[in-house]
């Protein structure tokens, strides 16, 4: 790992680095900058030094044999034989970062009655599928479904391991990552591989913000989490071209403290990351009741209604149906976002979206960066508007 | 019951304005909240402190200045507060902080139950949490909607994908909680005054079990900052300002065959 060190003096206390550091870690002391606890070494401080007066030192810890650790892996989520597109999206990335190397694709895949969904993972490009299929992970433990993919890695040291930003991903990743002791990077929407096998994340850092370039310099296996919707599922192939190994379940499993006490199904719910249409109200909707508006829209439109995250903290709606970094990624054929500034963590959240329409009265709003079409207007005209008209076209069309 | 509640001071607002050309976060005097998904963690703290003898501890790794969320927490009504301060604890990543609050809870004391927020709103990674539980090689459930105290333990309930899951763990665990799980108090007036100078204890590597500093901060992160930089913006393929843009938007859905 590195640190970032000032050289006294080579310094000429012109303070350039206090005005270019991000983090608010350096501060004027009596003439000269001093680090504090918010440094990363991000090294953009080097970079705005003039005098060339502050360096990174590498501390050399004990580097992994990077050779040792090949390929990629991904966690293969499914909820009762069926399998998360997420994992699908996964196995695109990790063969597409795979090729023109000598990695291979693998997955490991959990749970109870599985076989047809293991076989069914053959058809994506994969190389080995590794299944434990037992009732004891019929329901989703952390600390059992940790040990199983512990497992595996131990058997394939994999250089990478791409787990879907789920629920259950969410829960499981950190787990595993702190067991390996190496690096595990949050709802990555870049990735790619360096020769050395350094997997290159990008994330929205600091709320979303500013882009955050990250690497595990160090450690092996890399770990990193991708939401749903962000990278692209391969076609599936009518060959099998992987094959399924199946393994015994390591005995943490049935060491595991957490019992199951009741399974319930959910209510079929709207699923804001499914729909083709999308209506959004953000923070310029006044109050409570004007969301109406935006599902009349929505449905009007045969598609589905979300929020941003302003509303989700005055408790206008949940966060299911919230898009942005603590809510959904959506990427909708048509998006139309009413009243929303576009801060980038919801951007970042819906800019993969084919068509963008971004309703907004601030002509300087960030929305407008992301939309393909930017209409500078008052929303309590154009809404109520669209939803007259298109009443009318549906009732010339049923007249 | 002993209950231990993670707490963290983020920037009370993320509208926080970036230059451009540089990439730099321009944060000119920001000022500091408690991550607000903690405030769920800490209420439900304080509801289930029932019995004599329960208390609720409240820590939270940061710079001097995270005092303020503490005093926070205890005009709320929690017994007991940490700020874990070093300069040797900064720059640390999940591996790293995790391990930090490990260190720091154990070094405190025993635990029954640690409670962290879901996420918090400025990494919104959501993984602090879990990997604490790892790392103190205890059970964890996330994202937990409801929970009620069984037999030694708890019952948590977590909507998972297409369930409503309920399950059983024996304390010590650590949970973290959805935010509709409750309705966190304000701080009250009263005990505010109560508890002005209610000492709050800010200990360091050197109080920690484990004083290796190589294991903490930017040292023992595994994941390392390359470089930070502004978000892409393409430019806006079209702009409409003026009064016929709704005529303009029905008859773009139409071409585009949304209607």
């Amino acid at each position: 790992m590195a640190q970032i060190v000032i050289v006294s003096r080579k310094c000429t206390g012109c303070g350039d680095c206090v005005k270019r550091c991000s983090f608010d870690a350096l501060h004027m002391e009596g003439g000269q900058p001093r680090i504090d606890a918010g440094c990363v070494a991000c090294g953009a401080c080097i970079r705005a030094c003039a005098a060339q007066a502050i360096i990174r030192l590498e501390t050399k810890g004990k580097q992994v044999d990077k050779t040792k650790w090949t390929g990629l892996l991904v966690y293969a989520e499914q909820h009762g034989g069926k399998l998360h597109p997420v994992s699908l999206e996964l196995i695109g990335k990790a063969i597409s970062l795979s090729q023109g190397t000598s990695h291979v694709v693998k997955t490991v895949l959990l749970g109870d009655d599985i076989d047809a969904c293991a076989q069914e993972l053959c058809h994506y490009g994969v190389h080995e599928v590794y299944a434990y299929d037992s009732p004891a992970l019929s329901f989703f433990r952390a600390d059992a479904f940790a040990a199983c993919v512990e497992d595996a890695i131990r058997q394939m040291k994999p250089s990478v391991v791409l787990v879907g930003a789920t629920t259950q991903g969410r829960s499981l990743a950190p787990r595993l990552a702190t067991r390996f002791h190496t690096g595990l990077t949050a709802d990555c929407t870049s990735l790619s591989l360096r020769e050395n096998s350094d997997l290159v994340q990008i994330r929205p850092a600091f709320g979303g913000n500013i882009m955050a370039q990250i690497i595990t310099p160090d450690t092996r296996p890399q770990f990193a989490t991708v939401r749903y919707k962000v990278m692209d599922a391969p076609a599936r192939s009518v060959q099998a071209t992987g094959a399924v190994v199946r393994r015994t379940l390591p005995k943490a499993v049935a060491l595991s403290p957490i019992t199951h006490v009741s399974t319930t199904p959910l209510p079929k719910a709207a699923n804001i990351s499914e729909a083709d249409i999308l209506v959004v109200g953000g923070r310029g909707l006044q109050k409570e009741s004007d969301l109406k508006m935006v599902e009349e829209l929505a449905s009007l439109l045969g598609g589905e209604w979300a929020a941003s995250r302003p509303l989700v903290e005055k408790g206008w709606c949940t966060n299911q149906r919230q898009i942005g970094l603590s809510g959904r990624t959506v990427r909708p054929k048509l998006i139309i976002t009413c009243g929303v500034s576009g801060a980038i963590q919801f951007a970042a959240s819906m800019n993969q979206s084919e068509h963008i329409i971004a309703i907004n009265k601030d002509p300087e709003a960030p929305i407008f960066k992301v939309a393909h079409i930017g209409i500078v207007g008052d929303l309590y005209e154009i809404v109520p508007g669209l939803i007259a008209k298109l009443k009318a076209h549906k009732e010339a069309d049923a007249g | 019951m002993r209950i231990f509640v993670c707490i963290k001071q983020v920037p009370a607002t993320n509208k926080v304005a970036v230059d451009e050309k540089t990439g730099v976060l321009l944060r000119n005097g920001v000022a500091s909240k408690m991550n607000p998904y903690d405030l769920y963690a800490l209420e439900i703290a304080l509801r289930l402190r029932i019995n004599p003898g329960d208390t609720v501890t409240v820590g939270t790794m940061g710079p001097p200045q995270a005092q303020a969320i503490v005093r926070e927490a205890y005009r709320m009504g929690a017994d007991d507060g940490y700020v874990f301060s070093d300069r040797r604890l900064g720059g640390a990543d999940v591996l790293a902080t995790s391990y930090t609050l490990a260190q720091a809870i154990r070094s405190i004391g025993d635990f029954d139950m640690i409670l962290c927020g879901k996420q918090t709103t400025d990494g919104d990674t959501a993984q602090v949490g879990p990997a604490i539980a790892e790392t103190l090689g205890i059970p964890h459930a996330a994202w937990v909607s409801r929970l009620s105290v069984r037999d030694d333990g708890l019952d948590v309930v977590q909507q998972l994908q297409d369930n409503v899951e309920v399950a059983h763990m024996p304390f010590p665990c650590l949970v973290t909680v959805e935010q509709d799980i409750c309705t966190p108090r304000l701080p009250s007036l009263k005990t505010g005054l109560a508890v002005a100078d209610k000492p709050i204890h800010i200990i360091g590597l050197d109080d920690f079990l484990d004083t290796d500093a190589e294991h903490y901060g930017l040292a023992g992160s595994a994941t390392q900052v390359e470089r930070i930089f502004a978000p892409e913006n393409d430019a806006p393929r079209e702009c409409w300002q003026g009064t016929d843009s709704l005529e303009r938007l029905y008859t773009h859905l139409h071409q585009r065959k949304f209607i």
